[in-house]
């Protein structure tokens, strides 16, 4: 099971303090908090793609590059890749050039993204939202798979005798999960390519989750991919921590009162009881977290979003040392405990690399 | 069958929730005691709903009313008149329901007033709503003024009574025509928060042959 971190880039002001950092400084507190991941020994981390302010993180693979080049271990993902507005041969090229840069560490989440008017600033139509993913997504995945690609659709200028370069690392393309909120249509196409699917099911309550993702699971057995239980889910977490729980509570009700994305509305005690919020210690979140396989099946990633609502960086350092060292460690061990033998791993370079030599020799042998 | 009535009134007890409540009898009366009546009173949902417009989604409490308002067979939804239209609060309800959740559905439209000068907005404000919605709307809508209460009808209209009494046999009759449980159609861009069921679902290879440019 893998354990890491997503971030929005959102530049908000700390509502403690009433200062905004630069562009500059929220982009290198990024940087720092995703060696940081490295440092305590998390597994991922994503970040969210976006093409309006606050937002920041407009060119991803130009940070994963960055913090490829100054990590080990860390896999780099994305929280989404914006599926619709992006050109897909320009996805698939600057993935795959990451890919070699990391050495495989590189895999991305598809999405649609939810402002409307991304999509006439690159010259799309929201309307056409579903279609784009899956005739876009369609064309990279025969971008990677393809050395020379025909290729004509709807929404994009038609390809002849296209190549893709660099070619994905050892000829095995990144892993893509697909991120949904609320659509039935992209759990459908995780499933009918074998890819992940990630529920973001940070906002909203569970139930609603475990519809989408039991669809996901039954339509991966349907494809012929496995079992229901070996299909790829991830799932997202949102959590602050502090030894004593009111001391977390204290500190975090600012952040969350004047948090952009649900501020001003509910209070932080209402809204933990609806969502998976966990304000609290570090056994709270332990304890919350565990009980996601319970709702969802056995799962494959679990990221936490720890860097929003203006949180300073100095603040996120210290949750991520509490995540790494008192939260991770436990959650692998008890995760690990009754998982049943058949559910497989989040999948990496190097066993997208075993499965395809194994599907080689079969075909040798046959 | 299910019988929702959704009232916006604010005071207690309120002229909104008497109209509401005789309604519902009356149409209750006309079922032939087949109606389980539920009642959504929104003022006790009414920081809920604004949660909702700030989060995305409706808390537990909201959520059991919007399932009762989307599940019913038939609706009664009565407002206040409040500066020349229906309340705010009643409106915000109808905000956070999913699109398609009354298409097809029996609804039964009352409003209340301290004066018979504004009972127009049944049928320009709430009656529009609800064809927006794609409701199937009595011919009766139902207005109370506060001298409605006392009075009778005059020459040319039916007293408060009468006009209670066909309003919910309208409502009855359309209720007794529909299809029992005729869900809505999804609308494709998958609008219908959590309705993730495979028999929904088009299949992949038919999604991605519809889209394909024709050759």
């Amino acid at each position: 099971m893998q354990f890491g971190i997503f971030s929005v880039g959102d530049v908000t002001m700390d509502p403690t303090t009433g200062r905004t950092p630069t562009e500059g400084e929220r982009i290198k507190a990024i940087m720092r908090i995703a060696l940081k991941a490295e440092e305590v020994g998390l597994d991922v981390f994503a970040t969210g793609e976006h093409h309006n302010p606050p937002f920041v993180p407009s060119s991803p693979t130009t940070m994963l590059g960055y913090i490829a080049a100054r990590t080990e271990r860390l896999v780099l993902s994305t929280a989404t890749t914006l599926i619709t507005t992006n050109d897909p041969v320009k996805i698939a090229e600057d993935y795959a050039m990451l890919q070699h840069l990391a050495d495989g560490r590189v895999d991305l989440m598809m999405g649609r993204g939810n402002t409307g008017p991304v999509y006439p600033w690159f010259g799309q139509d929201i309307r056409q939202g579903i279609p784009l993913a899956v005739e876009n997504y369609a064309l990279l995945h025969q971008l990677w798979r393809e050395d020379v690609v025909d290729w004509e659709g709807r929404f994009r200028t038609p390809l002849q005798g296209f190549t893709s370069t660099p070619r994905p690392l050892d000829g095995v393309p990144p892993f893509v999960w697909h991120g949904s909120i609320r659509t039935p249509e992209i759990a459908e196409q995780a499933a009918y390519y074998g890819d992940g699917f990630f529920a973001n099911n940070i906002f909203w309550p569970k139930e609603h989750f475990i519809r989408l993702i039991s669809l996901y699971r039954q339509r991966y057995a349907h494809y012929g991919h496995g079992t229901p239980e070996q299909a790829i889910v991830g799932l997202g977490g949102q959590v602050f921590m502090r030894k004593n729980s009111q001391d977390a509570i204290r500190e975090f009700r600012p952040y969350f009162d004047n948090a952009p994305v649900y501020g001003h509305g509910p209070s932080l005690e209402d809204f933990m009881a609806e969502t998976p919020l966990t304000v609290g210690s570090p056994q709270q979140v332990i304890d919350r977290t565990l009980r996601f396989r319970e709702y969802f099946g056995d799962y494959q990633r679990q990221l936490f979003l720890m860097d929003h609502a203006g949180l300073p960086l100095k603040t996120v350092l210290e949750q991520l040392d509490i995540l790494g060292e008192e939260v991770v460690p436990v959650l692998r061990r008890e995760f690990a405990i009754g998982r049943p033998a058949g559910v497989p791993d989040a999948p990496t370079h190097a066993s997208l690399v075993a499965a395809r030599e194994a599907e080689n020799v079969k075909e040798v042998n046959a | 069958m299910k019988l929702v009535v959704v009232t916006a009134g604010l005071t207690q007890p309120s002229s909104t929730r008497l109209l509401a409540d005789r309604l519902a009898q009356a149409a209750g009366e006309r079922l032939g005691g087949a109606a389980e009546t539920t009642v959504v009173e929104l003022r006790d949902l009414a920081v809920d709903i604004a949660n909702n417009f700030v989060t995305g989604f409706p808390n537990t409490r909201l959520r059991q009313a919007i399932d009762a308002v989307t599940g019913a067979d038939g609706l009664i939804a009565v407002t206040p008149v409040f500066t020349a239209s229906y309340s705010g609060l009643f409106k915000s309800f109808f905000d956070v329901l999913d699109p398609q959740a009354l298409a097809g559905k029996p609804v039964l439209i009352g409003a209340t007033g301290g004066t018979p000068r504004h009972s127009l907005v049944l049928e320009h404000a709430m009656r529009p709503l609800f064809a927006y919605l794609r409701a199937v709307v009595t011919p009766t809508a139902v207005y109370a003024a506060s001298e409605d209460w006392g009075g009778g009808g005059d020459a040319f209209t039916d007293g408060l009574s009468d006009r209670i009494a066909r309003a919910a046999s309208e409502l009855a009759d359309l209720m007794g025509r529909r299809t029992p449980h005729a869900a809505p159609p999804g609308n494709g861009n998958g609008k219908r928060a959590g309705g993730a069921e495979a028999e929904d679902v088009v299949p992949f290879e038919e999604y991605l042959a519809s889209i394909r440019p024709p050759s």
